[in-house]
């Protein structure tokens, strides 16, 4: 499968992703909208990890395998950050009552 | 057309689909069940490409505990088609028009790619296995590893700091 298949598969769910964050303002949507691009990340750099892979496989037989370890670095991260922003959207929902991106106009208060 | 030509444009076709019923969808627990089939697509092509670590992480961490605790969020706060907020017409339209505007820069600028054209290697190779990913990962990256421990820790102990009744 040529490479840039995969680049236009994850363009397409990266930019799914954006227009989730810019159209919707459910707080949590937004949230789940920026794991969406997180995921279309991982998969391009799956697939240049396997692309370099099989470029580079007779010098070096873990050619690529750089790109693998990133996407596991990444979920690491990106559950880190869905840990503690579930709980920040828990604890703006306590006390507005609401998880309409809106409120968040008024901070100060 | 190989199967595995045809696994691929099904995968595709099942996660884009099923990432833009995400956006679609009015009831927030629509919209985690099919972000949980988009992952499951996503975990497809790993296992397709041969990643099966990654491909079963995935399952695991995403489809399985973060969807989860999306989910449990959303009933704690009973979240439903009603309580969904009102969104103004023209900025959608404008959401929708920008990030197709993006899409459309982003291929463009694929067009004068240097590497077009390379093969990806599907169903085949080995560095995807969980033996060789475990050795790489704890003797090269085994200072990134500890770190991300401590990262998980202090994120553990951050969310019950914030999610703490009364201050």
């Amino acid at each position: 499968m040529k490479i840039e298949y995969y680049i236009v598969l994850s363009l397409a769910l990266f930019c799914i992703g954006i227009v989730g964050v810019l159209t919707r303002r459910n707080a949590i949507i937004i949230f789940m909208c920026i794991e969406l691009m997180l995921n279309a990340v991982n998969l391009l750099l799956v697939a240049f990890s396997k692309m370099h892979h099989l470029a580079g496989a007779a010098a070096n037989p873990t050619a690529g395998i750089e790109g693998q370890l990133f996407v596991f670095f990444i979920m690491v991260v990106a559950a880190a950050e869905v840990c503690v922003g579930l709980a920040i959207i828990v604890m703006m929902y306590r006390n507005v009552h609401s998880v309409d991106v809106n409120f968040l106009n008024r901070l100060k208060h | 057309m190989s199967i595995t030509v045809l696994l691929f444009y099904f995968l595709s076709a099942l996660a884009l689909g099923s990432a833009l019923m995400v956006l679609l969808s009015r009831n927030p627990v629509h919209s985690v069940l099919w972000l949980i089939v988009t992952f499951f697509a996503i975990s497809g092509h790993y296992i397709l490409m041969n990643a099966q670590f990654i491909g079963i992480v995935n399952l695991i961490v995403y489809a399985g505990a973060i969807m989860v605790l999306f989910l449990f969020v959303i009933m704690l706060m009973n979240l439903n088609k009603e309580t969904e907020p009102k969104k103004n017409k023209w900025l959608k339209l404008a959401g929708v028009l920008s990030g197709g505007c993006l899409l459309l820069v982003l291929v463009a600028a694929l067009k004068t790619a240097e590497k077009k054209g390379e093969l990806v290697q599907l169903v085949d190779g080995d560095i995807g296995l969980i033996g060789n990913l475990g050795k790489a990962l704890f003797t090269e990256y085994v200072v990134p590893f500890e770190i991300s421990s401590v990262l998980f820790l202090s994120a553990m102990v951050g969310a019950v700091v914030i999610g703490k009744k009364g201050d």
